[in-house]
């Protein structure tokens, strides 16, 4: 009889919790209310994210600075929402799903994954606006396409590579072999090779789909990085996301070079390896959220494919620090002829 | 409260009923420490699901079914199958080729396909049968160890078949044609199809019962799987039953992947959903190896899925919190099944006692 006593203890204080969760419920609605910011702006904004969502000192954080800066200025109100590790596909559709029952109005789908998703449910929502990064295959009237040219600034710090390094060797770290990691590393070999035809580039994929963990797993990147400048080479470009930080530490650990991705990794890399990044690869993914949310609140929606190319320094590199500026011309000069088309930039390797 | 099928019938339903009120405690104590909105988690997770929800909720809970049976084969055999989370990759990518390249016509394409990726999925899980059976490896690191071979295999033949649309960064295997698809069904006007493939997940967890239950086969599975020694000395060949019980369960992990494929994206490629089999291990041991229970665990779980997305849109709480959920119901189900079945011996064993107390007395008198 104890225990029965003991069972009904456990039901009481779980129907008492419940009860106070009850209560709990006004309260919470009064404070979210006063958090509200002074709106001066009517454009409600439902941001997907892909894996990492918010933070991951990548590819997802570029855009979430975009949003950051149209919401400042703007006064835009914004809600958030990211990808699972494993998710079905139904989820992501229920996600663009949930953010257009609930009136938001420009969705922006951070990442390929979300293009199936997109095609489906913009179809559903055509009054709806959505937006998609990395991926062109959607064609709608309420679909804007954001896309970059990932080899062209490839391309570029490929050849910085080429021109710094002492040992005629260089390496390439991809965090997924998937087609849009291959335009880095496409776009890098071409680069280094329209400097040096005989320079050696070795290259690694530190996970295949569909495990995506290697654009979060530093510890795969620093034991990448470290075969390679072990191997002979001296600078190595990553376009592996979180595990870049890896690459990285074992560039500093080395003595050698490494140069980052997406963001200028000088200034948001850790302090203590900040003097081993050469250049980083800017794929400006901030510049192309910020310039789709200002033309949506200049009441003007844009939709088809929008190129973040060389021409429009939507990518490019970056000279903090320093230590390319003594080829900053030769730099701009193949920027130039890329813009001008004289030199074409594969896309796969 | 005297009658002992009552009581039996009590103890039954005080288990999973205890395990939800403590899932529903822990949680929510989880909310409070995070400082989340209680009360607006509750109401979203327990509001009534709109009609796409509940054909995703279907969906979902089909795919997860196929998973919780291909581990309770194994666990009924005293097997722990972790790699059915690789069988079941190698065997949509084996039906999802099959199917793409269509060599037969409609339903034939699709039943062809199914028994590929059956076979698919039963000669992968086969490889660590043989493994425990000959050479006496756990299976439970051979299952791990060939989930990375499967990934790394899979990439491989994938970029080698692989078809690529024009502007997509996606890339899967050639689309399965239209004849050869499974059909779905409406529930109401919503948007999403339920997969047709959830009768045929309805039929194996069917075929499971039976098997099992009221088959000299299922009789010597679940007797090895409580007992080698006794199995042995009955007769039954343990070797056999180990490497049979991993090939079924193998073939068994080949179907996870296939609601999916006929049903939803008609190709296997870089986002195809990952991570079912593991799903699998904790929806078998909720429901308790029992194809009902499973049936229900895999219900539970696709429900609070289906909750992540509004509670991280509409009630601003991390995702985190679903699988938090799930976690906690897991483990309040194994120790309240626990608890109420020492419970349950000790009323037998004061029955008894008492029985045997009245007997000793009516004998003095």
């Amino acid at each position: 009889m104890r225990k029965t006593a003991r069972f009904a203890a456990v039901a009481m204080a779980a129907a008492l919790t419940l009860s106070a969760c009850g209560s709990d419920d006004g309260a919470d609605e009064g404070t979210d209310n006063g958090d509200a910011p002074a709106a001066t702006s009517d454009v409600k904004v439902g941001m997907a994210y892909d894996v990492g969502g918010r933070g991951d000192q990548s590819f997802n954080d570029s855009a979430a600075a975009g949003l950051d800066q149209a919401v400042e200025e703007f006064g835009m109100e914004a809600q958030e929402s990211e990808a699972e590790d494993g998710e079905a596909e139904s989820a992501r559709e229920e996600r663009l799903r949930t953010f257009a029952d609930a009136g938001y109005d420009p969705i922006i789908a951070v990442g390929f994954a979300y293009a199936a998703s997109i095609a489906k449910v913009s179809e559903e929502y055509p009054d709806v606006n959505f937006a998609i990064i990395d991926d062109s295959s959607v064609e709608a009237d309420n679909v804007a396409s954001l896309v970059f040219a990932e080899e062209q600034g490839s391309f570029l710090v490929g050849a910085a590579a080429a021109l710094k390094t002492e040992t005629d060797q260089i390496g390439f770290v991809g965090g997924v072999e998937t087609p849009l990691i291959q335009k880095f590393e496409a776009g890098y070999v071409a680069g280094a090779e329209a400097v040096n035809p005989d320079i050696e580039v070795d290259v690694t994929y530190l996970t295949q789909v569909p495990d995506f963990s290697g654009f979060a797993d530093p510890a795969k990147g620093k034991t990448a990085a470290q075969g390679m400048f072990d191997n002979g080479a001296d600078i190595v470009y990553h376009a592996a996301g979180g595990s870049g930080g890896g690459v990285f530490e074992a560039a500093s650990e080395s003595d050698n070079l490494a140069i980052g991705v997406d963001s200028d990794q000088y200034n948001t890399a850790d302090p203590s390896v900040q003097d081993v990044i050469l250049t980083s690869m800017l794929k400006n993914v901030n510049v192309a959220v910020y310039e789709y949310l200002s033309d949506v609140e200049a009441g003007d929606v844009p939709s088809g494919v929008t190129t973040y190319d060389l021409a429009v320094d939507g990518v490019g590199y970056s000279t903090s620090g320093g230590f390319v500026d003594d080829i900053v011309d030769q730099l701009d000069e193949f920027k130039q002829q890329i813009i001008d088309g004289e030199i074409t930039v594969p896309t796969a390797p | 409260m005297k009658d002992p099928r009552l009581v039996k019938l009590g103890l039954g339903l005080a288990a999973p009923v205890l395990a939800l009120l403590l899932a529903f405690l822990i949680t929510s104590l989880v909310l409070v420490v995070a400082g989340d909105p209680v009360g607006e988690v509750w109401s979203t997770i327990l509001g009534v699901p709109e009609e796409r929800n509940i054909a995703n909720i279907l969906n979902n809970a089909t795919v997860l079914y196929l998973s919780g049976l291909a581990v309770a084969v194994g666990f009924r055999m005293n097997l722990f199958n972790i790699g059915v989370d690789g069988q079941y990759r190698v065997a949509a990518f084996v039906a999802a080729v099959v199917a793409g390249e269509a060599w037969l016509p409609g339903a034939a394409n699709t039943v062809l396909a199914i028994l590929a990726a059956m076979l698919a999925g039963a000669a992968w899980a086969g490889i660590a049968g043989v493994l425990r059976a000959r050479r006496g490896v756990s299976e439970v690191i051979s299952t791990i160890m060939l989930n990375f071979i499967a990934t790394g295999l899979v990439a491989y033949f994938l970029r080698r078949v692989a078809v690529r649309e024009e502007g997509s960064n996606d890339i899967g295997t050639k689309e399965i044609p239209e004849g050869s698809r499974i059909p779905g069904f409406s529930i109401g006007d919503g948007p999403t199809e339920v997969y047709g493939f959830i009768f045929l997940a309805a039929l194996a967890g069917f075929v499971y019962w039976f098997v099992l239950n009221r088959t000299r086969f299922g009789f010597d599975l679940r007797a090895t799987g409580r007992s080698t020694t006794a199995a042995v000395a009955s007769g039954i060949s343990v070797t056999k039953m180990t490497v049979v019980a991993m090939l079924i369960s193998g073939a068994v992990a080949g179907l996870v992947g296939l609601p999916l494929l006929f049903g939803d994206s008609y190709s296997y490629g870089s986002t195809f959903q990952s991570g079912l089999g593991f799903a699998g291990i904790a929806i078998a041991l909720l429901g308790r190896n029992h194809p009902i229970g499973i049936a229900i665990g895999a219900l539970l779980f696709a429900y609070l899925d289906e909750q992540s997305n509004p509670l991280q849109i509409l009630v601003g709480v991390s995702p985190d919190i679903v699988a938090i959920t799930q976690g906690v119901i897991v483990l309040t189900v194994v120790i309240s099944y626990e608890v109420v079945r020492r419970y349950g011996v000790r009323l037998e064993q004061h029955a008894v006692a008492r029985a045997l107390e009245a007997d000793r007395q009516e004998a003095r008198a």
